[in-house]
């Protein structure tokens, strides 16, 4: 038993070895994406994971800051994150890959209202209403309201009577379905998505406006990580669309794809953050 | 009407009343406490909930976090949630202005509105809300309401950040209620239909032996009420005592109605006694002169054929009279000779020829033994008359028997015979004279032997059972009572 169990831990050790490293790979997740489907999170490690020969980990976090500071404390390797913190935390990390939507890498921000709402045309109507952000770091669901605001003469600081984040776009199209709150902005992918999944809930809710489009929140890779494992990782997002086990994951995403995508789609994202300012 | 009516139906219904009228209190009295519990336990349950949730709430409420705190007060109502078990209608987190922190149902209950403003009874919590230490709740219900609220304090470490309003809709209570009282009305229906059965037969089975009585008793003034069957009501209690005490009362009037009776006829004996010898000795007088006369005649006078014929009419008519009258004139030939079982022999020897042309079968039957000191004539007369009543009153080819047996100082005798008994109106008129009951005879047999026995200070009594026609004489024996007849 003993001589066994030493013959295979080395021959694991040589095998990791071959592979470049035994430490799995650690991936963080945001609420970029419907973080809470906790099987599909599951069918896509094991993908990866054989896609790549080693482990894979999935983090998801709540918070963007959060996963900002795992990022920077070199505890992920690969993140999906939201357009702000690609945008802010520059050269720290590079652009891994880029979710295709209906064709396009692009996404919107949905200004939302409670579905009984019939009379709300724009965001200036909700002057004084309860209103939810997402996160303070998201892009479709803090910095392009406070943007309109702004762009409107408003300030966003006390243009609404009462705002507090939901830390999820999910729970922010819930809080407006609920009536908790008069209005919110939510990520269009994550909108439209949920209005698969769960159309009754998605219905409760009313798109306003439609703002205009950004580059797709990105994978992006740490800096810190081997060319060898950011190509690899690269490769396994972009041939996903082309097997069926990659294709099947991806219908569950209401993704078409990946591209390697180009910085410069997140250029308009970036001009607008610096407008508003750093929240 | 309905006091008048029979204890038959008003006992029964008395006591279903009773019974319907208990089974409905100890319903309502239990549905009632029933109610108490269940809100008890309702308003029990939502503070232990309160004040769990408003410890979790605290954090949430010092950092803000509205939407956390959302989701915390709205699991419980959400689709599917058998967390529910409260049954509460909302729960309402307010901050220290009272107003709307967040609520389980912002449409109903939006952040930020002011308490107060939401409606009256909302108005009434906000002015009656105290201020709550930590672990205190406040139950407030607002008058005319059907909202019921239980206060709790978000508070930690002394520090109130708000507090926890948990709402609850009273007609929720009232329709668990509603189902729990269906089951005690059934329950109780159940025991109704148990018992008013039971009551009913009871109460039957009680009043129908009373009512028996009752009817019996009605007819007491217009003749002697029928002696009740014995066993129609057989317990000790007061209802048995009353059957007991009528059954006693019925004997009691029989025996007085006979002793009248026999008042009655005894003195009417004694006023045909007198009667008669006041008209007997009334004819003896003339009929004395009217024999001598007779006599002169025969001897002094020489008559012709037709004359002595006549005389002679006359003669065998008044012999005719004077033996009616001195029958009816009955004297006890009083002879000092005591009576003997010779005497019995000599009556059974006279009585035999009469009984053999009938083919009657004499029992005798003797156990007087020593001499008796009754005079023995009358005694044998009472005898020879009564026997010979009794041969000629059976049947042919029946029975006749005499007893004679000492009963201390009585001697008793008892003829009987198993001819066709006397009816009672018969019997009523026995002893009288001339009362014939058979086609021989003077109808003076029984008159005679009555006027004997009552010279001897006896009595005589004629009976019928079983078919048996019997005459008993009791006569007292002289030198034991003191008296010398």
């Amino acid at each position: 038993m003993h001589r066994r169990a030493f013959i295979g831990m080395l021959l694991l050790l040589v095998t990791g070895t071959s592979l470049g490293a035994d430490k799995p790979l650690r991936v963080g997740m945001t609420p970029a994406f419907l973080h809470d489907q906790h099987a599909l999170l599951a069918v896509w490690r094991d993908y990866l994971q054989l896609r790549l020969k080693r482990p894979v980990e999935f983090v998801p976090r709540d918070r963007y800051r959060e996963t900002m500071d795992l990022l920077q404390q070199h505890k992920l390797d690969f993140a999906w994150v939201c357009v702000y913190p690609y945008v802010a935390m520059g050269n720290e990390v590079k652009l891994l890959a880029v979710p295709v939507s209906q064709g396009k890498p692009i996404y919107r921000s949905y200004l939302i209202v409670p579905a009984k709402d019939t009379h709300t045309r724009s965001i200036e109507d909700l002057k004084g209403a309860v209103f939810a952000y997402a996160d303070p770091l998201s892009n479709t669901g803090y910095l392009v309201p406070r943007f309109d605001i702004k762009q409107a003469g408003h300030d966003p600081g006390t243009f609404f009577r009462r705002t507090f984040f939901t830390w999820s776009h999910r729970k922010a199209i819930e809080a407006v379905a609920s009536g908790l709150v008069q209005g919110a902005a939510v990520d269009s992918y994550v909108w439209e998505s949920l209005s698969k999944l769960n159309p009754g809930l998605a219905a409760r809710t009313r798109v306003v406006k439609q703002s205009e489009a950004f580059g797709f929140p990105p994978f992006v890779a740490n800096r810190s990580v081997g060319q060898a494992d950011f190509d690899a990782m690269r490769a396994a997002f972009l041939d996903m669309s082309r097997n069926p086990a990659g294709q099947s994951l991806l219908a569950k995403l209401n993704l078409d794809g990946f591209i390697a995508g180009s910085p410069d789609l997140y250029k308009s994202a970036a001009r607008m953050a610096a407008t508003i300012g750093q929240p | 009407m309905f006091f008048n009516l029979s204890l038959r139906y008003k006992l029964p219904l008395w006591g279903g009343l009773l019974i319907v009228v208990t089974a409905l209190t100890l319903s309502l009295s239990f549905m009632g406490q029933a109610y108490d519990d269940m809100k008890q336990d309702v308003l029990r349950s939502s503070e232990d909930l309160g004040l769990t949730m408003s410890r979790a709430l605290f954090p949430l409420v010092l950092h803000d976090d509205v939407w956390p705190a959302f989701e915390m007060v709205s699991l419980p109502f959400q689709d599917g949630a058998r967390a529910n078990t409260m049954h509460a209608e909302s729960l309402i987190v307010l901050d220290p202005n009272r107003r709307i922190y967040v609520s389980s149902h912002p449409e109903r209950y939006p952040v930020l509105s002011d308490l107060a403003a939401i409606g009256r009874e909302f108005a009434y919590v906000d002015k009656e809300l105290g201020t709550l230490q930590a672990g205190e709740t406040q139950v407030l219900e607002p008058p005319d309401s059907s909202r019921l609220f239980i206060a709790v304090p978000i508070i930690a470490d002394g520090v109130t950040l708000g507090t926890l309003l948990v709402v609850h809709d009273t007609s929720t209570f009232w329709f668990r209620f509603l189902r729990l009282a269906d089951r005690a009305l059934w329950i109780t229906l159940i025991v109704l239909g148990v018992l008013l059965p039971i009551n009913w037969y009871w109460g039957q089975s009680m009043t129908q032996p009373l009512s028996l009585l009752a009817r019996h008793m009605e007819t007491i003034h217009r003749q002697l009420p029928e002696a009740l069957e014995p066993g129609i009501y057989k317990y000790g209690d007061e209802l048995g005592q009353l059957y007991k005490a009528f059954a006693e009362m019925v004997a009691q009037l029989k025996e007085k109605a006979l002793l009248e009776k026999q008042m009655i006829q005894s003195e009417r004996m004694a006023a045909v006694g007198r009667l008669t010898a006041g008209i007997a000795h009334e004819i003896n007088n003339p009929l004395g002169g009217m024999f001598n006369a007779i006599s002169t005649l025969k001897r002094h006078v020489s008559l012709d054929s037709v004359a002595q014929m006549t005389i002679s009419h006359l003669d065998r008519g008044l012999q005719q009279i004077r033996e009616t009258v001195a029958a009816l004139l009955v004297e006890a030939k009083l002879k000092n000779r005591d009576l003997t079982p010779q005497d019995f022999d000599d009556v059974r020897l006279l009585v035999t020829p009469e009984a053999h042309k009938k083919r009657i079968e004499l029992a005798w039957s003797i156990t007087t033994g020593e001499p008796v000191p009754l005079p023995s004539t009358p005694v044998r007369q009472i005898l020879i008359n009564l026997l010979l009543n009794a041969i000629q009153a059976a049947s042919d080819g029946g029975h006749v028997s005499l007893q004679a047996v000492m009963d201390g100082s009585n001697l008793l005798l008892r003829v009987e015979n198993d001819g066709k008994t006397l009816t009672s109106e018969q019997m009523g008129t026995l002893f009288e004279p001339f009362s014939r009951f058979s086609e021989q005879g003077n109808g003076l047999g029984l008159w005679i032997t009555y006027q004997i026995v009552q010279q001897l200070k006896g009595e005589i009594k004629a009976g019928a059972d079983a078919g048996f026609t019997h005459f008993l004489v009791l006569l007292p024996l002289p030198g034991l009572k003191g008296e010398n007849v």
